[in-house]
């Protein structure tokens, strides 16, 4: 189900526990998972929490509760864009404004290619470098003008 | 970032981050003090009580005396962790903490361990800055290989592991038992208290949680001892303190300056006010904080009791900063947007709570606000307080209360005429994406 690459570090995940406390890895195993699957499928999860030793239906509790995993098939680039009130503050709808309408889409919508899903998302901890993107839940942008916004899709459409 | 004060002290950047520029800048010296003079526990922790040291998360805690709670004759495991899961909505400083400085962080989470005991401890990072949990996790395979964290620390027979634990979205993660249950890999729902962690806390057992930046400065008052650090700030509010300032200034960043700064001060590192507009609100210490006006916060300084005195929280530092272009009702309905969002629906009053406050201002920011609202909402706030089992319920209603209480003419504009008194296309020339000179 998962590559061997996965299940490596994975498996350096929960040496960070105490041996009988695998379950503590569970948040990274599904964050792995989803970064070999693109989204997270009922039986991914299930493989994750059966390499776990734990119930299938707590992963799922784990997976649908923390909101970066996405249970849902997404785009090829998930553009998670912050629009809560200090970035707001500095542009942070306009920069959302700008992606909706270089993307054609809103929020929660996937551009008919597949490339793009667009989010918007709450408190990343980065106000201070408003407006702020996350992209494919690892990569942060910051200080985004239309200009580094361009050349960020720019670079995405290729990849 | 601003290199000064003492936990960004020589920090340049990128490029200062790795252990041999935290040795440069005197880093590691209070852990090999503390292990070559055998220094006690009891020492260590009356040297922290010394120095008026508080929770630099929020709660503003004292440090000493959280520490002088953990059983000292437990059989067993204890444990250790640190919150940097930093999801409150103004505040960034602990990310330029691990990023820049990731090692003070270590240092401080290895002498907390050796006062109390903790065998093994974890740093849970907040899920947007997966590369600052990279970049911790280099800093630990760095102090691992130098002897400094693991087993036998520099030679002694003192042990500690340390790991880090990722995140993946959950504001709620940032209350002290919430994490603990994430680290437990389940769903971050709050434990009642009590017991406390210190008594049942990471799989039963005792444990303490301090944050980042409460950490980040133990080193520092190892070194330069308790007292001096405490007469860094004043009385009750010791040492100095990084201040996340967001919203409507030239330099958004973080500062840290002494506790009891003038706001003025503070806003005029800052940059002070973008295109030179008049301030209107400040929320002083992370949107769970109520609102101040411009004029009341311009008299506070810049410490846990002057914060308190004028009617808010210095909270986590974050310094939201308001001009005349902001739509009060606007900015609370975006605040509470957010606080129902990340309601994790263990408590009714709560997960309820927050959808009616967040429904009815988007009503009455919407145009069709009801006489009998801002009653409403305060009576909603008031089902809401006091009866949860975490501080969220209280994080979303103080917002709600004060916005109505300082700016309530506002809302009654709104409810009466059906807009905002702001004209939209002054706050959206207000609120541009801002380009950094």
């Amino acid at each position: 189900m998962l590559s061997q690459e996965s299940l490596q570090q994975i498996d350096r995940e929960i040496a960070k526990y105490p041996p009988d406390q695998k379950q503590s890895a569970v948040m990274s195993a599904l964050r792995i998972a989803q970064v070999e699957k693109g989204w997270l499928p009922k039986e991914v999860i299930e493989f994750v929490a059966d390499y776990l030793g734990m119930p299938a239906i707590a992963a799922y509790e784990v997976a649908s509760f923390y909101n970066m995993y996405d249970l849902e098939p997404v785009g090829r680039h998930k553009i998670t864009v912050c629009t809560n009130l200090p970035c707001a503050l500095s542009g942070g709808v306009h920069a959302a404004d700008y992606l909706k309408e270089k993307l054609g889409i809103d929020f929660n919508e996937t551009t008919p290619d597949g490339k793009f899903t667009l989010k918007e998302g709450e408190c990343m901890g980065a106000c201070g470098d408003a407006p702020v993107l996350l992209v494919n839940n690892h990569h942060m942008c910051s200080w985004m003008t239309k200009e580094k916004i361009d050349q960020i899709l720019a670079e995405l459409e290729d990849k | 970032m601003s290199g000064s004060g003492l936990i960004l002290a020589g920090v340049d950047g990128d490029r200062t981050w790795g252990l041999q520029d935290y040795v440069a800048r005197g880093g590691y010296s209070a852990l090999r003090k503390i292990i070559s003079e055998k220094i006690p526990p009891e020492t260590i922790i009356a040297e922290l009580k010394a120095s008026s040291l508080r929770g630099r998360g929020g709660a503003g805690f004292p440090t000493g005396l959280k520490w002088s709670f953990m059983p000292r004759s437990f059989p067993g495991a204890k444990y250790l962790a640190c919150n940097s899961d930093e999801g409150e909505p103004g505040t960034f400083k602990d990310r330029d903490i691990l990023r820049y400085n990731p090692h003070t962080v270590i240092e401080g989470m290895t002498i907390a361990a050796y006062a109390m005991g903790c065998e093994r401890g974890y740093n849970y990072i907040h899920g947007e800055i997966f590369d600052v949990y990279e970049r911790f996790e280099a800093a630990l395979a760095e102090a691992r290989a130098a002897g400094l964290l693991g087993q036998s620390i520099l030679g002694s027979d003192f042990s500690f592991e340390l790991f880090a634990h990722h995140g993946y979205g959950a504001y709620i993660c940032g209350e002290e038992t919430a994490l603990l249950e994430s680290i437990e890999g389940k769903k971050g729902q709050p434990r009642f208290k009590p017991p406390f962690p210190a008594s049942y806390g990471l799989y039963g057992k005792p444990t303490t949680i301090n944050n980042t930046e409460t950490f980040a400065s133990v080193p520092f008052i190892i070194n330069m001892g308790g007292e001096a650090f405490l007469n860094l700030g004043k009385p009750n509010n010791g040492g100095t303190k990084l201040f996340s300032v967001s919203g409507h200034v030239n330099r958004p960043g973080n500062y840290e300056i002494a506790m009891g700064t003038p706001f003025a001060e503070l806003l005029e590192m800052a940059g002070g006010m973008r295109g030179g507009r008049k301030l209107k609100a400040v929320i002083p210490g992370g949107s769970s904080a109520p609102v101040l006006p411009g004029n009341v916060m311009m008299d506070c300084t810049m410490d846990y009791d002057s914060i308190s005195k004028a009617g808010s929280m210095l909270g986590s530092g974050a310094v939201i900063v308001m001009d005349e272009t902001t739509c009060m009702v606007k900015a609370l309905e975006r605040l509470s947007y957010f606080y129902f969002e990340e309601s994790c629906g263990q408590c009714t009053p709560c997960r309820e709570g927050t959808g009616w406050l967040y429904r009815v201002v988007h009503r009455i920011e919407n145009g069709l606000g009801r006489k009998e609202d801002l009653d409403l909402l305060n009576s909603v706030t008031g089902n809401i307080m006091g009866r949860t089992i975490c501080a969220l319920g209280d994080a979303a209603s103080m917002p709600v209360q004060s916005f109505i209480k300082h700016f309530g003419s506002e809302f009654e504009y709104h409810i009466e005429n059906k807009k905002c008194l702001v004209p939209p296309e002054v706050q959206y020339e207000g609120s541009q994406i801002y380009v950094r000179p």
